[in-house]
C-alpha cells in the first residue's frame, strides 16, 4: 500500500475515535434542545463527572471495564435526571435565558464540587488490556476498536429508541409542541426525565471512554470537549439526532486533519472557525430546519 | 374560575353534561370556551370544582384525566406534524391497558376516515386542514374516552367538510360517546346539540335545548347573523 493511503487510513481511524466521543456527548445537547429548546450547558461537565465515576469505580471499587462503564452510565443518568428536576423544571415556563444561565451555573458548580474533592488530576488505571494490531501499516488498538464500536452501537440504539419506541415517539411529539401532549395520556415530565437520563448516560459513557483513551482527568476536562460536542450538534442541526452524529464525525475529521497538517495549536481555532462559517452559510446546520413559527 | 397569568378568563360558570348527550358551548372569540375545555382536561389550573363520573378532577394530572375517560380534540387540532398519521394515533393509546383491542380500534378509525388509512405512513404535517381535523378526532377515538371534548372542530374548514365533521360527531355520539362541543359556528352546533349554553365574556348568559336556542331572537341577533 502506498504510504499516503496508509497515512490517510490511520488518520481516518483517529477521526472516527474522536468523532464517536463527540457524538455521544452531542446527542445529549441535541436531545435536550429538541424537547425543551434549551441548551444544557452543564452537559460537558456531566461528561467530566462520568470520567470521575469511572475513576471511582476502577480505583475504589476495583471494578473491571464492563461493570465500571455500567455504573458510570447509571450514575450520570441519575445525575442528569436530578439536575433537570431540581434546576430546570422550576424554570420550564421562565424565559429560556434563565434556564441557560442556570445551566451554566450548574456546570460551574459541578466543576468546583469535583475540584473540592479532587484538587489534583487523577489517573484512571488501564481497565482494558491494550493489544495493537498492524493492518498493513495501519495500527489499530483494541481500545480504539472498543471506543468506536461501542459508540456506534449506542448511537444505533438511541436512533432506534427515538424512532421506533413509544417513549421515542413521545419525545418527538414533545419536540413538535408539548402543549397538547398530555391530552394523549402521555406523562410529559416522565418523558423529559427519560430524555435527560439517556443524554446524561451517553455523556457518562463518553467520559469513561475518553478517560481510558486519555487517562489523566481533571475537573475542567469537560469544558473544551463539551464545547466541541456542542459545535458538533449545531453543525449537524441542533435538535436533530442524526445531524448531531454527522456533525461530530465532521468535527472529529476536521480536527484530526488540522492536527496532521498544521501546528496542533490551530486545532481549536479551526473548530470554532468552522462553526462561525457554518452559521453564516447554513444557519440551521446540515440537517436542521427552521422552526415553523405558528401564527 | 380559570385565570391565565392572573387575568380571569372565566367566573361563575356552572354547567353539566349528561351521559350520552351532545352539549354545546357557544360564544364569541374570547368568551372563555377554550379555557373551560383546558380546565376539564387539566391543562390549566382553576378555582372551583370539576367532576367526572363522581370523581373530582382538580388534583388529577392532565395525562391521568385521559385514562379516566376524557378525550379532547384541541383547538387548532394539535397534530404532531413530525409524526406519521399512524404514530399520532398510536401515541393516543399510551395510557390504554387493553392492548389487545387497539388493533381493532385502528380499523374502526380507518373505516370512519378512509383518507387516514391511505396516508397512514405520511408525516401528518403534510395533511390538509380537513384531514388533520379527522386525525385529531381519530386520535381522540383511539384513547377510548367516554366523554369527548371538541374545541372548534369546524375552524378553517370548507362548508362541505364542516358538514362531514358534524355528521361524524353525531355518529360518534350514537356509538355511545358523550360530546361536549365548543363552537363559534352556532348554527351547526345548535342543530346537533341536545342542550346548549351561551357564554359571554367568561359567564353563561343563556342555556336551553339546542333547537330551542336556534329560534331564540337574542341568539339570532348575536350569533346567527340576524
Amino acid at each position: 500500500m502506498s504510504e499516503w493511503i496508509v497515512y490517510g487510513l490511520q488518520q481516518l481511524l483517529n477521526a472516527l475515535q474522536l468523532g464517536s466521543i463527540y457524538a455521544l456527548i452531542a446527542l445529549g445537547y441535541t436531545m435536550v434542545y429538541g424537547i425543551l429548546t434549551m441548551i444544557n450547558f452543564a452537559h460537558g461537565d456531566v461528561f467530566m463527572i462520568g470520567a470521575f465515576f469511572c475513576f471511582l469505580a476502577a480505583v475504589y471499587l476495583g471494578l473491571p471495564f464492563a461493570p465500571a462503564l455500567l455504573l458510570t452510565v447509571v450514575g450520570t443518568a441519575l445525575l442528569g435526571v436530578a439536575i433537570e428536576r431540581l434546576a430546570y423544571k422550576p424554570l420550564r415556563n421562565a424565559p429560556r435565558v434563565s434556564a441557560i444561565i442556570t445551566a451554566l451555573g450548574i456546570g460551574i458548580f459541578l466543576e468546583n464540587f469535583t475540584l473540592a474533592l479532587a484538587p489534583y488530576p487523577k489517573h484512571i488505571p488501564a481497565l482494558l488490556d491494550s493489544t495493537n494490531w498492524d493492518l498493513g501499516g495501519v495500527s489499530l488498538s483494541s481500545l480504539q476498536l472498543i471506543i468506536i464500536c461501542l459508540s456506534l452501537g449506542l448511537m444505533f440504539l438511541l436512533d432506534y429508541i427515538v424512532h421506533r419506541t413509544p417513549v421515542g415517539m413521545a419525545m418527538r411529539a414533545i419536540s413538535w409542541d408539548k402543549t397538547f401532549v398530555p391530552l394523549m395520556g402521555v406523562p410529559v415530565d416522565l418523558v423529559i426525565s427519560v430524555t435527560f437520563a439517556i443524554g446524561a448516560g451517553l455523556a457518562g459513557a463518553a467520559g469513561t471512554m475518553y478517560g481510558l483513551a486519555y487517562p489523566v482527568i481533571d475537573p475542567y476536562m469537560g469544558i473544551m470537549v463539551g464545547w466541541k460536542a456542542f459545535i458538533s450538534a449545531v453543525v449537524g442541526g441542533i435538535g436533530n439526532i442524526r445531524g448531531a452524529m454527522i456533525g461530530a464525525f465532521i468535527l472529529g475529521g476536521v480536527e484530526i486533519m488540522v492536527a496532521a497538517a498544521l501546528p496542533s495549536t490551530y486545532r481549536d481555532f479551526v473548530a470554532f472557525a468552522l462553526l462561525l462559517v457554518l452559521l453564516i452559510v447554513r444557519p440551521y446546520g446540515i440537517l436542521g430546519s427552521p422552526r415553523i413559527q405558528k401564527v | 374560575m380559570v385565570t391565565y397569568d392572573g387575568i380571569k378568563a372565566l367566573q361563575g360558570v356552572s354547567f353539566s353534561v349528561g351521559s350520552g348527550e351532545i352539549v354545546t358551548l357557544i360564544g364569541a372569540n374570547g368568551a372563555g370556551k377554550t379555557s373551560i375545555l383546558r380546565a376539564i382536561s387539566g391543562l390549566v389550573g382553576y378555582k372551583g370544582s370539576i367532576q367526572f363520573e363522581g370523581q373530582d378532577l382538580k388534583r388529577v394530572p392532565a395525562h391521568r384525566i385521559v385514562a379516566l375517560g376524557i378525550a379532547q380534540v384541541p383547538e387548532g387540532r394539535g397534530i404532531f406534524g413530525n409524526l406519521t398519521v399512524l404514530e399520532n394515533l398510536r401515541l393516543a393509546t399510551w395510557q390504554r391497558t387493553d392492548k389487545s383491542e387497539i388493533e381493532g380500534d385502528y380499523e374502526r378509525v380507518f373505516q370512519t376516515f378512509p383518507r387516514l388509512k391511505e396516508r397512514q405512513n405520511q408525516a401528518s404535517g403534510t395533511l390538509s386542514g380537513g384531514e388533520q381535523q379527522m386525525l385529531a378526532v381519530g386520535r381522540a377515538l383511539m384513547s377510548r374516552g367516554r366523554l369527548m371534548l371538541l374545541d372548534e372542530p369546524s375552524m378553517g374548514l370548507s362548508p362541505r367538510l364542516v358538514q362531514d365533521i358534524f355528521r361524524i360527531i353525531q355518529e360518534i355520539n350514537k356509538a355511545g360517546i358523550t360530546i361536549l362541543l365548543v363552537e363559534q359556528n352556532a348554527n351547526m352546533a345548535l342543530r346537533i346539540a341536545s342542550r346548549a349554553y351561551v357564554l359571554e365574556t367568561g359567564s353563561i348568559i343563556l342555556s336551553g335545548a339546542g333547537r330551542e336556542l336556534l329560534g331564540d331572537t337574542r341568539i339570532k341577533e348575536a350569533y346567527l347573523g340576524g
